[in-house]
């Protein structure tokens, strides 16, 4: 049998958290890319950086609050998070308002270092230019 | 789909994955294994209890590639890896164990 083929994903998220299924599902079919060992990197621009955003509550809402699970990306290997700073700093946020999501570098002794990469619109340009899938969500 | 136990009905999805994880009881996962004549053993409940953790901490069942990574991580090289965790659970360890759980399938099975 030959080798699977690896091809290079990027999931790009436009949409706020909640109130649409989109950025759930986004996050389920990422993490089913990465099970499936591909090459998985996911993108937040527009909204989509609210997906990040730290204390999430959704109690008064009735919805489950499923921001813990961007927590398991790291384990799956989803290691590259790009954040458009262009877009969080329309909606007036910064790093510092973003979980603190890391992941363990095998390759460096286990190193926990940061998943969430802040990018700009230029630069996020050049990254898509580079995949050979593109899901929006 | 349902079952009873004691006279309480429990509903699942098609597959037999409970409906509602906050009606898990430790009853449920050894009512589920008695089907699939699997007797549990600690061994089983180390994995079950296990996947309950992770599930409370990430709010998703891992894949069974995840798994075998965490639990070698918690429970040691001997137990974090397919041939154990396949012996434990022919059914597929993150499949069968999830049910027993009363987690939902996990994300990337299919």
């Amino acid at each position: 049998m030959s080798e699977p083929t690896v091809k290079r994903f990027m999931y790009i998220n436009r949409r706020a958290p909640y109130g649409t299924v989109y950025s759930v599902e986004g996050l389920e079919v990422a993490l089913i890319g990465a099970a499936f060992e591909q090459d998985v990197c996911m993108a937040f621009i527009d909204d989509g950086v609210y997906q990040l955003k730290k204390d999430q509550d959704t109690s008064a809402t009735g919805i489950k609050n499923f921001s813990p699970a961007y927590r398991a990306l790291g384990d799956y290997d989803v290691t590259r998070l790009y954040v458009e700073g262009e877009s969080l700093q329309a909606r007036g946020l910064t790093e510092d308002d973003l979980m603190a999501l890391t992941y363990e570098d095998e390759d460096d002794d286990w190193a926990e270092k940061p998943s969430i990469r802040l990018v700009s619109r230029e630069e996020l340009s050049g990254l898509i230019d580079q995949q050979d899938v593109i899901l929006h969500f | 789909m349902s079952f009873e136990i004691n006279g309480k009905t429990y509903e699942t999805d098609e597959e037999g994955y409970l409906a509602d994880l906050a009606d898990w009881n430790p009853e449920i996962a050894g009512h589920m294994a008695k089907e699939d004549d699997c007797d549990l053993s600690e061994n089983h409940w180390e994995v079950i209890n296990f996947l309950r953790e992770y599930y409370d901490q990430y709010q998703i069942a891992p894949a069974v590639r995840v798994l075998t990574k965490a639990i070698g991580k918690k429970l040691g090289k001997d137990k974090g890896n397919s041939k154990y965790l396949y012996e434990l659970f022919p059914y597929g360890p993150a499949k069968q164990a999830c049910k027993y759980a009363g987690l939902p399938k996990p994300t990337g099975c299919v």
